[in-house]
């Protein structure tokens, strides 16, 4: 048989890996402009969607996906609570397995969740975030996008502004980044940066003077719960230094992208008017969220062995 | 019950600084003699030619989870656990449900593990009432008990009242009592999962810094220059922990330290897929820690191996990193994984290792013959190890004696294995073949 597949985090794929999921997404994304946007692939493949933590964007997007390609799906959300009564993951993941699922699409507080999941289950596990430490479809989506937008992304610069210390988008995006040929900026206060340094990443402080530089601005969600732990001293002093508005994208790079992955704190990182400007790619990740998830989904299970025609 | 005769050990006797081959004879539970070609008529004889013959351990700090958490360990399991480990005697943690705060229940404790007749047992005291932090337990009236309490801790959390803390040291220096640090401030360590740095970035946890240890290292380490009390750091685990306690040592402070073998061994890229048998408090550091706390156990600076011994319910250790306990177990691997990492690869000599599970403990405790020590001499109580040295095997966590299972050297290969642990001059613990197998 053949060794069991996962997408945990993204350097589970090298640049290969990668660009191939990418060209497959951009098949999908022509299947999902037609009238009827279905293939047959993942017939009588069952796929669970289990979800320790609220996300109906990602939850919807990976349902989606899996429904494109004649797949079952099962959705498990599974609360705080239910933890507490003594539902451990390691019984839910029991209960996947006595129920033959083929692959487990898990979102979850902690980190590490997935790797439990691997060691207790046979399924294919799909990281759909866990913790504040990965999410690799994000990562995918996200560099479709770019690519789609500005073409080949060797040499290219991205900046991720603001929580990164706390943002596994932030943390797998930068991998993927980097993994592909471009430059990386972790921008933002210290108290908002990763503790260590991350291998080729290079930390900033001053937004404004990292701006010129920069082909692509990843702006990230800016929590309240940040300022109650005292990692900034109030969200008017965050947006005064680092909320992306107008003003400030005059400074950037002509022809520079703006992304976030939502949902947006319009007011604090960014700013309306921006969030709605033509250089916004937010709907554009939306959509080619469910084309790479089809195409992770598809790859993972077998799809790509059997040889069996995309489109 | 017949005279015991140990025949032709190598005896490694880190009290007297002795390494030598020798028969020994056990009579009444004592050491009655040391020599070559002692008789064997009448004897019982036990073939220990090929091992080395050394004195039973001193376990500084392990948490029996008796009372209250009897599914991860008992007294009987623990101290059984101990015998294997070859431990003779056991110092455990009053972190309990209820915690051991009162005369009555160390007592009661100390009674109990009297009557199995397994490893000895050393209560130690809680140093708050309640283990709350605020008003300090009744010290004097613990030491003064049956159980004869000689140690005090909090451990499990550190005291944050930098007052309660100067107050214990000050109150237990009128009867010598140790006070034991747990060092870790948890403003500094909340929330924390693993070694902020390259760990917590890596794994996506959240950290705890050196500085949670550091700062209540330096901060006991003024106290107790101020006060004269005796201060013991339990696991310290940064280089710059080691360094403060190698230069207070040097100005004549009373403290003294202890290293986990976990921190000897692994380091935080070790953690690797979330295996919550890599969790623990504090939690393993850098590669560059490790050589540091190599080098403070060479040198004298740290003077113990405790192991820290923290079983945990199985289905309490099997979840998500943030959500399972910190702790591991450790008394039944510590001999053979030390043996392999530390002496083996060139690293401590083999004296220096036995020190640091005997002397050295005893003198952080104050322990004195007939208690405990005074090592393989006439007279001595004959609390004894046997070690085979050169049989090379793999840990299996599943068959320790311990209920506690969650063990970071699970199937690590290792060398050296605790053969025969003797305690008042009966084999408490193998023995069975006698003599080096294979
Ligand atoms: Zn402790
Ligand atoms: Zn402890």
């Amino acid at each position: 048989m053949a060794e069991r597949r996962h997408l945990l985090d993204i350097d589970d794929l090298d640049r290969d890996g990668i660009e191939r999921m990418l060209d497959m997404a951009r098949s999908f994304a022509e299947v999902l402009r037609r009238p009827i946007k279905k293939v047959p692939s993942l017939r009588g493949k069952t796929v669970a969607n289990l979800f320790y933590e609220p996300s109906t964007r990602t939850r919807l997007s990976f349902e989606l996906a899996a429904k494109r390609l004649s797949a079952d799906v099962l959705n498990f959300t599974a609360s705080a609570s239910s933890v507490e009564k003594g539902e451990s993951l390691k019984d839910t993941a029991l209960t996947l397995e006595a129920m033959g699922v083929d692959a487990v699409v898990v979102r979850h507080p902690v980190a590490g969740a997935p790797w439990l999941l691997r060691r207790w289950t046979e399924a294919t596990i799909l990281n759909a975030g866990d913790g504040m430490h990965a999410h690799p479809t994000q990562a995918l989506l996200d560099l479709f996008t770019m690519r789609e937008r500005l073409g080949d992304l060797e040499g290219r610069t991205v900046a991720f502004v603001g929580d990164v210390l706390h943002s596994r988008v932030a943390r797998s995006g930068m991998k993927a980044c980097r993994a592909v040929g471009m430059e990386v900026l972790a921008v933002g206060p210290p108290t908002l940066l990763p503790p260590a340094p991350v291998e080729g990443v290079e930390y900033v402080h001053d937004f404004e003077a990292a701006l010129p530089r920069c082909d692509v601005i990843y702006m990230l969600r800016m929590q309240r719960e940040r300022q109650q732990e005292g990692r900034v001293p109030s969200l008017e002093e965050y947006t005064r230094f680092y909320q992306l508005n107008a003003e400030r994208m005059g400074r950037a790079r002509p022809g520079a992208l703006v992304m976030h992955p939502g949902p947006m704190n319009r007011g604090v990182e960014i700013a309306g008017e921006v969030a709605d400007a033509p250089y916004a790619a937010v709907t554009a990740q939306v959509t080619a969220g469910v084309a790479v998830r089809m195409a992770a989904l598809f790859t993972l299970l077998g799809g790509a062995e059997g040889g069996s025609e995309v489109a | 019950m017949p005279e015991l005769l140990i025949a032709g050990a190598r005896v490694v006797d880190p009290f007297q600084g002795t390494d030598e081959h020798a028969d020994v004879l056990v009579s009444r539970g004592r050491i009655a003699e040391v020599g070559r070609g002692i008789g064997r008529e009448g004897r019982e004889v036990l073939e220990a030619s090929g091992l080395v013959l050394a004195p039973a351990f001193l376990e500084l700090h392990a948490h029996l989870r008796e009372p209250g958490d009897e599914d991860a360990e008992t007294l009987e399991t623990g101290l059984e656990a101990a015998l294997r480990g070859g431990y003779a005697a056991v110092c455990c943690m009053p972190n309990t449900r209820p915690p051991l705060d009162h005369p009555a229940v160390v007592s009661g404790l100390a009674a109990r593990a009297r009557a199995l007749g397994l490893a000895d047992l050393y209560v130690v005291g809680c140093i708050t009432r309640g283990r709350e932090g605020r008003d300090l337990a009744d010290l004097g009236l613990m030491h003064a008990c049956e159980a004869r309490v000689r140690a005090f801790s909090d451990d499990g959390a550190g005291v944050e009242d930098a007052g309660i803390m100067r107050l214990a040291l000050q109150y237990a220096s009128a009867f010598g009592g140790l006070i034991i640090s747990h060092p870790e401030d948890a403003r500094l360590s909340r929330g924390g999962q693993v070694n902020e740095g390259a760990a917590s970035v890596a794994l996506g946890l959240r950290g705890i810094p050196s500085l949670a240890e550091e700062v209540m290292v330096a901060r006991d380490i003024l106290l107790a220059e101020e006060t004269g009390g005796r201060l013991h750091l339990a696991h310290i685990s940064t280089a710059r922990s080691a360094a403060m306690v190698r230069e207070a040592k040097e100005r004549g402070v009373r403290v003294t330290a202890e290293v986990t073998p976990h921190h000897l061994v692994l380091s935080e890229r070790d953690i690797g897929d979330y295996d919550t048998s890599y969790k623990m408090s504090p939690p393993l550091r850098t590669p560059a820690d490790v050589a540091a706390l190599r080098e403070a156990l060479r040198d004298g600076t740290i003077d113990a191996v405790a192991t820290d011994h923290a079983p945990h319910r199985r289905e309490d250790k099997e979840k998500e990193f943030d959500y399972a306990p910190f702790g591991v177990v450790g008394m039944e691997s510590a001999f053979p994984v030390l043996y392999r990492e530390l002496v083996e690869g060139g690293e401590l000599t083999l004296m220096r290792l036995l020190e640091a599970l005997t002397r050295g403990p005893a003198a952080v405790l104050g322990l004195e013959p007939p208690d405990y020590g005074g090592g393989i001499v006439v007279g001595a109580r004959a609390d004894l190890v046997l070690l085979d040295l050169e049989e090379e095997w793999t840990l299996d966590a599943t068959r320790f004696a311990s209920k506690g299972r969650n063990c970071p050297f699970h199937g690590r290969a290792v060398k050296g294995r605790v053969a025969c642990t003797i305690k008042g001059g009966r084999v408490v613990h193998g023995g069975g073949g006698g003599g080096r197998r294979g």
